[in-house]
């Protein structure tokens, strides 16, 4: 069965169960393995994407529930010049990833949390920021984001 | 020796010719390992020959205009120097490490230098891990006593090594190979230019890849020496830098695979992929120990896009096009096993049996000094007991293993993540019935490891092995979340009874019988100085594999030990961490450790109602760590961890960027298995299925931040990517009894405060 949808800006097509997880769809049919597989009852969120915008454990959503909508990826969030989105440089600069597998899913929810807060305070950051990291990174996430907002907000300050 | 992985390689001992001082006590021995030559009781110099293995890694990595140097480096004529690390990179950050370890000795530019992973061939066999494992058996103590015997007998049985484990990167091929290399090559560099340039060698000076003669102002850069210096025989015993003459250890250097881990092209081997490759997945025989009796395989055949069950010994394979109707495909069968007579074990049956064993009082091993019997029956002492419970923990790596095999011409090749690559080969040979000649293996990328990833414990080595022989197409074996969580090869379940006896406000004497598989004695430092000390190790074996778990036995030793000092403290009415100053001995680094982290947590200033600040210290892999925490309980019962403080001494800190992410992580793991973590058998399976019932902490019950502080003490370098772990079970559990009165001796925390 066919189901249509947009993967970070391109419309595309897939031949797919109905009920394949839309993670499978990316990863094995598509190819984009940036998403990973964590356990596959949207427990640990390493498979986090956007769909519609919204922060998204694509493990536990079925492809035909994507049809028409809007998904993006971890490779789907740098800017069209290839430069960094600001969460990822900050995830760079406070050195957040030890293995890095769950790190995908950990950025595309701090994504989904700036957009959402602009900037977020610690309790902010402890509701959303549910995601599994077996490496113990988060305080270091935690200081991304903070200083990824930081970041944000004096750009603002100096483009006003 | 029979059981010798590797056919293809030598191994004999001979006593070594009386070239050097004998030194007291320690018998000479020269170990000869395929084609290397290792020297144990030596200092830890390196011994060099020209041979087989240089040509064949000559072979193997360079190409036009690169240079080898053993099979540890090469420089390319556009001075580029590529640094081969034996061992596997799955975040710790050893491979930045271990390239600025040698690079500092070389004095080369750091943003020419690049670090792969060495091939899995013997040619890069890590002789350096070797060389200090052997020089310790041979009579210089402090390494291998900070060893668990898990690591030494696989270090014993993968003999030559490519294995990671044991925090030994920096401290064996760091110390012993990386910088002896580098500072060997920069010899050869010196001697070269010296000829080129017809000056006397001590008039020349090296830096950023580039040897100068200050005199005639005359350069050349390494790329233009690499091609004579490769031909010149090197050093065996270079002088290396003092600490005042680092110019990369100690520097925070950033780590260069975290750009591919920020958007999502790094390729781990989950994410490996092959023209017509299949996908599988697998389901093991649910009670360790039972096989395979029957299965129907017309369910899973039904699921579109299923194209074969394969049935192995203890499992049932589905090969599909993708992972998803494997997993479909697999959970429509309805497969039976047998449970290998191991159907009454469960978590309540294996600790009565340990109790059962400990109180028939006939040890396996026993370490410590002095009469303990005497000390607790001394008029006057006063004795306290108390016994320990922890589970089995497993090490939730958060890629489940995935493992791509192809057998085609007789050879098979497999890619994935695994934590010795040359073991890998020998396994998966012995699975296929192979010449280990003919298995390939290519490492790739882990996403986590904690000890999981040893090839003695993946039985999914055998899996893909077999399973590529059964297919006429690439496959690639992903287990699920629940195939993980089901057959870990867990952290033992154990158990302990510890007693001690007061006088005068001094423990006189302790003693600790703890049952469990492996025995602990010298892995785990006992560091109070005590007149009567006795450690007695009972072994039990329950049906599961026990595994190296991140920092191995230190954590529930560590708990017990930690734990108990609380108690003692507090039947001595004392302050837990005075109690603790005034048994360690003076001017000990354990001592300036723990004072550091009391000075830096702020001990002894008043907390907020409801706080509580627990406090504990552990030495394992060479690292003396000691921890605070201040926790409160939440509505629920369950721990909430507001501040972290960890002071660290492991001799020289080589990256401090690093090591604080590793002793920060350390620290939240060991919250994080003292909290919520617990594998528990029913019926000789376990219950656990997923990160549903095997909590994992988040972010918001972690502490916000990690204070970690280094003590450069210059002693012995120690391991950094374990010993963060240990002291934080014991130092919640203590900041929690001090909140609410009430000693939880059984983890994890959770159950505990909620029952």
């Amino acid at each position: 069965m066919a189901t249509s949808f947009t993967v970070n800006g391109k419309q595309i097509s897939v031949e797919a169960e109905g009920d394949t997880p839309l993670l499978w769809v990316l990863r094995d049919d598509l190819g984009m393995t940036g998403t990973k597989f964590g356990c596959g009852i949207s427990a640990c969120g390493a498979c986090s994407v956007h769909v519609d915008g919204a922060v998204t454990r694509s493990c536990g959503v079925p492809v035909s529930e994507v049809a028409g909508k809007s998904v993006t990826t971890i490779e789907g969030v740098k800017g069209a010049d290839g430069s960094l989105h600001t969460v990822q440089q900050a995830w760079i600069d406070a050195q957040v990833p030890q293995c890095g597998y769950c790190q995908s899913g950990q950025i595309m929810a701090a994504i989904a949390l700036i957009k959402a807060t602009g900037s977020p305070s610690d309790a902010q950051i402890d509701e959303a920021m549910t995601n599994i990291c077996r490496c113990g990174t988060y305080p270091r996430i935690r200081k991304a984001i903070l200083a990824a907002t930081g970041q944000a907000a004096a750009t603002l300050q100096g483009a006003a | 020796m029979a059981d010798n992985p590797n056919p293809d390689m030598d191994f004999a001992e001979a006593q070594a010719p009386e070239t050097k001082p004998k030194k007291k006590g320690v018998k000479r021995r020269i170990f000869l390992i395929g084609s290397a030559l290792l020297a144990g009781g030596a200092a830890f110099g390196v011994y060099w020959t020209d041979n087989s293995a240089k040509t064949r890694a000559k072979a193997l990595t360079t190409g036009d205009g690169e240079h080898n140097f053993l099979s540890w480096m090469k420089i390319a004529e556009d001075d580029t120097v590529t640094v081969y690390s034996p061992h596997i990179d799955f975040g710790q950050g050893s491979h930045t490490a271990l390239g600025q370890m040698l690079a500092d000795e070389l004095d080369a530019d750091w943003d020419k230098v690049k670090v792969e992973q060495a091939p899995a061939d013997l040619a890069f066999a890590n002789t350096a891990l070797g060389q200090g494992f052997l020089a310790e058996l041979s009579g210089y103590p402090g390494v291998i006593n900070a060893l668990p015997q898990a690591i030494i007998g696989m270090i014993a049985r993968s003999l030559p090594l490519q294995i990671t484990g044991g925090s030994s990167a920096i401290r064996f091929t760091g110390e012993v190979g990386m910088r002896s290399v580098g500072a060997a090559v920069r010899l050869a560099l010196i001697e070269e230019a010296a000829d080129r340039l017809g000056v006397p060698a001590n008039e020349l000076t090296t830096a950023n890849s580039a040897v100068t003669h200050a005199k005639s102002g005359k350069s050349l850069r390494y790329g233009a020496l690499a091609a004579g210096a490769a031909g010149r025989s090197l050093s065996g015993d270079p002088v290396l830098k003092t600490r005042d003459q680092y110019t990369l250890i100690g520097k925070p250097i950033v780590r260069r695979d975290i750009p591919a881990k920020v958007d999502g092209s790094a390729v781990y081997g989950i994410d490996f992929t092959l023209p017509d490759m299949r996908v599988a997945t697998i389901a093991a025989a649910p009670v360790r120990g039972g096989a395979l009796e029957s299965v129907d395989a017309a369910p899973a055949m039904a699921v579109k896009g299923v194209e074969q069950v394969v049935q192995l010994p203890d499992a049932v394979v589905v090969v599909a096009k993708g992972y998803w109707p494997a997993l479909k495909g697999l959970q429509a069968l309805s497969p039976t096993f047998s449970d290998g007579g191991n159907a009454a074990i469960s978590t309540p049956t294996i600790y009565a049996a340990q109790d059962t064993l400990r109180k028939a009082g006939k040890p396996d091993n026993e370490g410590g000094e002095g009469d303990v019997d005497a000390a607790f029956k001394a008029a006057g002492a006063n004795v306290v007991n108390a016994e320990y419970r922890v589970p089995f923990l497993h090490h939730a790596m958060m890629e489940p293993f995935a493992l791509t095999g192809h057998f085609k011409d007789g050879k098979l090749t497999i890619w994935g993540g695994l934590q010795d690559p040359l073991s890998t080969r020998a396994r998966a040979a012995k699975a296929a019935g192979l010449d280990m000649d003919d298995v390939i293996f290519n490492p790739m990328i882990m996403g986590g490891g904690f000890g999981r990833r040893f090839p003695d414990i993946v039985e999914a080595i055998d899996q893909i092995a077999l399973l590529a022989k059964q297919v006429p197409y690439p496959v690639k074996l992903v287990w699920s979340r629940e195939e993980e969580v089901r057959h870990g090869t867990y952290r033992p379940q154990s158990s302990a009874a510890l007693t001690a006896s007061i006088k005068d406000g001094k423990i006189t004497g302790w003693r600790t019988d703890y049952v469990q598989s492996g025995n602990a004695e010298g892995e785990v430092p006992f560091i109070y100085a005590i007149p009567a000390t006795s450690r007695r190790h009972f072994a039990y074996q329950s049906n599961q594999i026990d595994g190296p778990w991140r920092s191995v036995n230190a954590t529930q030793i560590g708990f017990y030990t930690e734990s108990f000092m609380d108690e003692l403290a507090a039947s001595a009415g004392e302050d837990p961490y005075q109690f603790r100053r005034k048994h360690l001995p003076a001017g000990s680094r354990h001592l300036a450790v723990l004072d550091m982290v009391a000075k830096r947590s702020g001990w002894g200033t008043p907390l907020p109602e409801g706080v509580g600040r627990g406090i504990a210290i552990v030495e394992s892999f060479g690292t003396v760590v000691a921890e605070v925490i201040e926790a409160s309980v939440k509505a629920d019962g369950s721990p909430k961890v507001l501040k972290a403080f960890a002071v660290v001494d492991c001799g020289t800190t080589v990256n401090p960027l690093n090591a604080d992410a590793q002793i920060m992580g350390g620290l939240i793991m060991g919250l994080s298995s003292a909290i919520g973590e617990a594998i528990t058998l029913d019926k000789g399976a376990v219950v656990q299925n997923n990160f549903s019932d095997y909590p994992i902490l988040k972010l918001a019950d972690a502490p916000p931040a990690v204070d970690v502080h280094f003590i450069e003490s210059g002693a012995k370098t120690g391991g950094i990517g374990e010993p963060g772990l240990p002291p934080a079970s014991p130092a919640l559990a203590n900041a929690l009894a001090m909140v609410s009165g009430k000693r939880i001796r059984t983890l994890p925390l959770l159950t505990q405060a909620k029952a």
